[in-house]
Order: structure tokens, then C-alpha cells, then sequence
């Protein structure tokens, strides 16, 4: 009586996923099996509702114009692609949902597919106990754009991650991105031309190794910010990574912290506890190589530490850097350093009480390069009450020294504890 | 301001009781109690929404025996579809009251939402079709969310898992043309955001938002009151001593309990420490009282573009300097908030905040 409204179904349900279920033995895991092609979005969504622990996924080759977020639930489950170039999830056309996946659920593979052009963030898991992105590629494929989404590759509020070789471009704030999170393993993966390559921020225990950062603004970010529900970063090392040439302008929209970040930065180290940089290789980063500072903005937060405290910098290798200081941070440096700028750059940044007597042992910056390593350490709290008697320090030799560096991260999914 | 009707409530239960009286002489077929406690709980949804028994006649939501309308205070913005809520409880059991939270609903209790469009919002009670009815059932293993999307004819719904997009066209209140692309939600997204620590909730049947009047068959009465006449509510206090929140669109409430009403049913299921957006650090539930984590000074953690090239998610006296409108305004997907379930701008809400906004000293 009521057919007033005019209303066109523009998409259902109607193809049943029974189609698709390509099952084992009975009551055993099953394998869901989906195919490019009319209604894939729907099948898809379908598939990754209707899947139960223990199931795989299996999205085939091809390529995906998806218009909707994918989001998966079920605790135990396998998503996995036919190869990170032939199983193609293209969001170009989205129309809604924040991200191109969502996984809220635990002991979780994402494995073999691609995620492309998300109006939102790439791949994002909220919440997740042992969470897996294996062999991924998460790309907005017109290059940096301010338009592209924030982050590729995205797990908050997680415990045990593991990313391994995933690659990640053009993330308008972190390629690899890891938030609020606790046990993290980062390795064998790419970032380039993202406005940050990779990213841990108030998260506790990573290890950051195997990576290649490079064409970011920034390669390799160690964060920690105020006012979140998880903070106080701290037991990160970041080691054996390849951060070189990160000369992408930045491109992030304005307002996000990640917008301070000047072209060249090679690793920055922001407010966090016990983080340990050693063994890398650093090359072309036109601003600095290691820039070790304290947040630099106004908070109110009683509870947030907003100087790095033990920061062991070592055994890293330093090539040319420091040719092209950029932006507001690259011309504080030079106004005290000139150019080039050093390999590393600490802000010298202490709190008022620690600097008018002492910083213990455990909470100092220690530095142990190889010889020839450049090094300011920039006095900003002298700068700042003497402002007619102080100068920078560049001896690197009193900085020697070292902390005790965490036990390696151990993840169930990665045959640890 | 543009002030919706007194009570939407009222007019509600005006249909329902002329609907009810149409109903009752055309047919005493209906079994007197014809919901399906075994459906409710059992573990697969029925296919169809017929099965659940909840209505005495589908198509003019009439609800069976024991199945409850009820309203709250200030609704969610769904692109403007009316909504008709019910709530059924197993015979003889009660919720309990809770202060702050939606109540603690017993096992088989069933919440039940109508989403419909009226062909022309100049006369928003005639030719309206039903879009889907979404339920919320209570089991012994928590709750499960489920929509069933309509079929023309009005004669039953669907379950529909994966959701579905429709294109639902009418005519807005100045009578110009207009083409709503709708989204039937899929399993996943009811719990984007009926999620308290993970688990599936109700969001709606909250004390303060169902602490206001509603017409029943038998008259005007306070629903909290209702509810604990009928029996279905147990250890509520008096009703005079439960908060409540105003209508966020009565222009005779204050404009801070307003905005704070509307930022507490549209953003606080996610924007709450226990929620999906618990992230964000963004918190909007009507009790929070840091103004750092209302959005105060706040600057923005992981909204990317969604920032808007603003510096705080809310800047005091500077409505356009403030991420939450920007993003309030938006109808564009990685920018809009909320993410889900509208693709309409909200003119109303976006004045309201904007007006919030002004009014705080900068």
C-alpha cells in the first residue's frame, strides 16, 4: 500500500555464500573462497561475516572495485590474498566506512593481497590479540597527496603484531603505523613516499628491524603524545634498517603532530623511554640522520613525560646527510649549527628541576658512533633562560656511554611466548 | 530555529492507537502473545523477520502483546528516517536499572528499531514505507545485532548479513526532491558502534534518554514510569531523581545540555573510553568532564585529512578552527563523523554545535 518511495536495490546479498564454500571435512576449518566479479563486495563482506574460527579466506586473484569497508569480527581466522600484486582490493570508489579493513578480532592473518586508494586508512586492526600483516601492499596509487589516507598499514589498541613484508605507499601520515599497542615486531618491510615511513607511537615493547624507509619525509618515528588512553612509550629498538633518501615533501594535512616532521629526517625520537638505535644505515636524509627531541607542543596532561628519557644511539652507519635542513625544525637546528646539520641532532630539552641539578643514569642520552659521527647537542632550555650564555654541544664523547638494551619482542604467532 | 514536534513520541502513539483500533476490528487472528521467545535466542537469526512474532500487523508496526514502544529524548541522525522502537521482554522477567549505561536486559529480551521514509517530510506521517527493522537479541552468550530490510510490498523483511545499499527518494520539507543513498548496516558495522569493551551492547535505552514522556494507548505518561507500573523495570529510583537529557533541537533547553545531549547519542557509543574510538583519546559521553578529552584544546591523534587543517577539535569561540564541526559537516567518507550511518549532512546538528562552539570563551 505503501510503494510511494521509490527505492532501487543497488546491491544485496542475494548470491549466496554457499557458492563460494569451498569446504574441508566437516566441522573442521573451512576454506571460503572468493572470486572477483559481480557482487564481490557483497560476497566478500559476506564471507568475512559468515567465516568462524579456524577458517580461511581466500580472496583469488584479480582485481576488486570495492565501494564499501571490509570488516572482520571472528576470532582465528586466515584472510589471504593470491599474491600481493594479483589479488588487487581497489577502494578508488568508496563510499563509506573509514578504512579499506577492519579486523576488531584476535589471532588474525591478513596475508597475499593488496589494499589500494582507501578514502580512509589502508588496513586497521582495533583491539586485536596476535594480529598478522604478512607479504601486504597498501598503496594510494596517485603518489603523496594530502588527500590520501592517514595510515596504510594500521593496528591500535593491539597486542602481539606482527608486520612482516608488507610495503606501503603514500600514506598522507604513517605507511607502517603502530598506536597504543604492546609487543610489536616491525621487519622486512618498505615504506616510501609516506609522510612518515614507519611509526610506533605510545606503544610499549617493539622491535623495528629489517626495514627499508626510504623517499618519506621521515623514515623511522618514535613517538609518544599526550592526552591518549595508552601512553608512555617505552622498550623500543629500532635496528639492521635502511633509511636513506627520505626526501618527500611534506604532505600531511595540517593539524596532525606528523606535520611537524621536515623532509629529510632520518629516525626522530619524540618524548618515549628506553629506545635503542643501533646498527642502521643511514644515507641522504637532507635534515638529519637522528634527531632525538621532546614534544614540542603545549598539553595538559599530569600524567605524560614529554622528554625522551634513555635514548642509547649506536654503531649505526652515517652517510652523507644533513645537506638540506628543512622546514621550521631544520632552521632551528641551523640557526644554532649552521649546515650541513649533524648526523645527529639531540634538542638538549630536560625538565626545569633535572636541569638545574641532575638527569640519573638510566633517563640520559648515550651516543656510541663510529668515528667521524657528527653530533649538536641543542641546548634549547639554555637557549631559552641564557639566552646571552650558552652554546651548542657538538663533543660527541660526552655522551658516551650505554643502557641496557630490552630482551627481543617474543610473539606467540612468531613461535615466541 | 526550525523546533521538531513537542513529542514525536506522541504523534507516535497517536498512529499506533488509531493503527491499533483499525487493526483489533479488522482481526482477532493474532494469538494474544505471538513473539517467538525460541527465535530470539536461538543460535542463526530466521531468515525472515515475521518469524520473530513482534508485530500484531508488520506493515503498520503495531506491535503484538507485550512487545513495548518506547522513545528517547534525542535521537541518532540516520539521514532522517523515522524510527520506531520496541522493546520486548520474556514474560514476567524485568530489566534492571543501570545510572549511567543502557539497563541490563534479560536473556530474550529483544530490541527492536524501524527505520522508514515518508514519500514527502512535508507530511512525514503519510506514505511512509519501511526501510529495515534491526533487532538487537539478548542470548545467553550477550547480545547479536541483525537487520532485516524490506521487501516493496511491505509484507515481511529479510535478514540481511552483509548489509545493503539502497537509494530511497523523497521529497525534504520545503518539498525539493531528494535522493538518499541509504546503507543497510551489516553485522560488522552494528558493532562499529553497539561496542562496550568489544562486546555488542544496546546504545539507545539509556535511563537519561528515556526519562521523558511518551503516549501510550492509555494516555500520556513518563516512561521510566511506565516501565516500572508495567514491571519490566526493577531498582530504578524515582524518575524525578534520574537524569535526563533534553531533545538537543528544544529550543527552550540550554544550548550546553543540547549540544552535550547530541554529542552523547550521535558520537559517544564510539567516543567513549570503553569504545571503538576509545583510541582518539576524543571522549563525549554526557558525563565526561575533562575538556581536554571533550575535544578542548584536543589535537587531533590519527584523523588525517579529517583534520581539516585545524589545529584542536574544539577551539573555543572559533566554531570554523574546530576539527569536530569540520568533520560534523563532512558527508565525505574519511572525513565525516560518524563514520556510519548517514550520507546527509545534518544542517541542524551542525548549528547547534557551531553554536556550542561560539558561546565558549575562547
Amino acid at each position: 500500500m505503501f510503494s510511494v518511495i521509490r527505492k532501487r536495490l543497488v546491491a544485496s546479498n542475494a548470491l549466496l555464500l554457499s557458492a563460494v564454500l569451498v569446504s574441508a571435512t566437516p566441522s573442521f576449518a573451512a576454506e571460503l573462497r572468493v572470486e572477483p566479479g559481480e557482487g564481490a563486495n557483497e560476497r566478500l563482506i559476506e564471507a568475512l561475516i559468515l567465516a568462524e574460527p579456524g577458517d580461511t579466506v581466500t580472496i583469488a586473484a584479480g582485481h576488486y572495485d570495492l565501494t564499501d569497508g571490509l570488516s572482520l569480527d571472528v576470532d582465528n581466522v586466515t584472510v589471504r590474498g593470491e599474491g600481493a600484486d594479483r589479488t588487487v582490493l581497489s577502494f578508488k570508489g568508496q563510499t563509506g566506512a573509514g578504512e579499506g579493513l577492519l579486523v576488531t578480532s584476535d589471532k588474525v592473518i591478513l596475508r597475499d593481497f593488496a589494499v589500494e586508494d582507501t578514502k580512509g586508512d589502508g588496513i586497521k586492526s582495533k583491539g586485536s590479540d596476535e594480529i598478522t600483516f604478512r607479504d601486504l601492499r597498501v598503496e594510494w596509487t596517485n603518489g603523496p597527496h594530502e588527500q590520501n589516507g592517514a595510515y596504510g598499514v594500521y593496528p591500535v589498541s593491539s597486542k602481539n603484531v606482527l608486520i612482516d613484508s608488507v610495503l606501503v605507499r603514500g600514506a598522507s601520515d604513517a605507511g607502517i603505523y603502530v598506536g597504543q599497542s604492546k609487543d610489536i615486531i616491525v621487519r622486512n618491510s618498505t615504506a616510501e613516499y609516506n609522510v612518515a615511513g614507519i611509526e610506533i607511537e605510545n606503544s610499549f615493547r617493539a622491535d623495528v628491524y629489517g626495514n627499508t624507509a626510504t623517499h618519506n619525509t621521515g623514515g623511522i618515528l618514535i613517538f609518544d603524545l599526550p592526552n591518549l588512553p595508552v601512553q608512555g612509550g617505552h622498550d623500543i629498538r629500532v635496528f639492521d634498517n635502511d633509511v636513506m633518501d627520505n626526501d618527500t615533501p611534506n604532505f600531511a594535512p595540517e593539524g596532525n603532530i606528523v606535520g611537524i616532521v621536515p623532509k629529510g629526517m632520518g629516525i626522530m625520537v619524540m618524548a618515549n623511554r628506553n629506545v635503542h638505535v643501533f646498527g642502521n644505515r643511514l644515507s641522504g636524509n637532507g635534515t638529519t640522520h637522528v634527531l632525538i627531541a621532546a614534544y614540542p607542543n603545549d598539553y595538559e596532561d599530569d600524567n605524560y613525560m614529554f622528554v625522551p628519557r634513555g635514548v642509547y644511539v649506536h654503531d649505526n652507519e652515517h652517510g652523507d646527510g644533513g645537506f638540506a635542513p628543512d622546514g621550521e625544525v631544520g632552521k632551528i637546528i641551523t640557526d644554532v649549527v649552521g649546515e650541513p646539520v649533524p648526523d645527529i641532532v639531540w634538542d638538549g630539552v630536560t625538565r626545569i628541576p633535572e636541569y638545574f641539578s641532575w638527569v640519573s643514569a638510566e633517563n640520559r642520552i648515550y651516543i656510541s658512533e663510529p668515528e667521524g659521527t657528527s653530533f649538536a647537542n641543542l641546548k634549547m632550555i639554555s637557549q631559552m633562560l641564557l639566552p646571552w650564555g650558552w652554546w651548542p654541544d657538538t663533543d660527541i664523547a660526552d655522551y658516551a656511554g650505554s643502557l641496557p638494551e630490552p630482551e627481543p619482542v617474543k610473539l606467540p604467532q612468531d613461535g615466541g611466548a | 530555529m526550525e523546533i521538531f514536534p513537542p513529542s514525536f513520541g506522541l504523534l507516535r502513539a497517536a498512529l499506533l492507537t488509531l493503527m491499533a483500533i483499525f487493526v483489533s476490528s479488522l482481526s482477532s487472528a493474532f494469538p494474544a502473545n505471538a513473539v517467538s521467545d525460541e527465535a530470539i535466542v536461538a543460535k542463526r537469526p530466521p531468515k525472515l523477520l515475521s518469524a520473530f512474532g513482534f508485530f500484531a500487523d508488520m506493515a503498520l508496526q503495531v506491535p503484538a502483546n507485550g512487545v513495548m514502544p518506547f522513545a528517547i529524548n534525542t535521537p541518532l541522525f540516520s539521514d532522517k528516517a523515522l524510527k520506531y522502537r520496541f522493546v520486548y521482554l520474556p514474560d514476567g522477567e524485568a530489566a534492571e536499572f543501570v545510572a549511567d549505561e543502557a539497563f541490563e536486559f534479560p536473556v530474550g529480551t529483544a530490541l527492536i528499531k524501524s527505520f522508514a521514509f515518508p514519500a514527502d517530510f512535508r507530511s512525514p506521517d503519510e506514505n511512509v514505507q519501511l526501510i529495515e527493522t534491526r533487532v538487537l537479541l539478548r542470548s545467553e552468550d550477550g547480545w547479536n545485532a541483525w537487520a532485516y530490510l524490506w521487501n516493496d510490498a511491505q509484507t515481511d523483511a529479510e535478514l540481511k548479513i552483509a548489509g545493503a545499499k539502497l537509494t530511497v527518494e523523497t521529497l525534504t520539507e520545503g518539498g525539493a526532491p531528494l535522493e538518499i543513498a541509504y546503507s543497510v548496516p551489516n553485522k560488522n558495522q552494528c558493532k562499529g558502534c553497539h561496542a562496550l569493551n568489544g562486546e555488542v551492547v544496546p546504545i539507545g535505552p539509556k535511563a537519561r534518554n528515556l526519562n521523558g514522556d511518551f503516549a501510550y494507548a492509555d494516555g500520556v505518561r513518563n516512561q521510566l514510569e511506565h516501565w516500572i507500573a508495567k514491571g519490566v523495570l526493577d531498582g530504578a529510583p524515582e524518575p524525578a531523581d534520574i537524569d535526563a537529557v533534553p531533545h538537543a533541537f528544544d529550543a527552550d533547553a540550554p544550548l550546553d545540555a543540547r549540544a552535550r545531549a547530541w554529542l552523547d547519542v550521535n558520537c559517544a557509543h564510539c567516543h567513549r573510553r570503553e569504545g571503538p574510538a576509545s583510541n582518539s583519546g576524543l571522549f563525549l559521553t554526557r558525563g565526561e568532564k575533562e575538556p581536554v578529552a571533550l575535544g578542548i584544546f584536543k589535537r587531533p591523534v590519527a584523523a588525517g585529512r579529517g583534520a581539516g587543517d585545524r589545529e584542536f577539535d574544539i577551539k573555543p569561540g572559533d566554531p570554523e578552527g574546530s576539527i569536530l564541526l569540520y568533520r560534523v559537516d563532512s558527508t565525505e567518507p574519511g572525513v565525516m563523523m560518524p563514520e556510519l550511518g548517514r550520507s546527509l549532512p545534518d544542517p541542524q546538528a551542525v548549528e547547534l554545535l557551531r553554536a556550542w562552539i561560539a558561546g565558549m570563551d575562547g
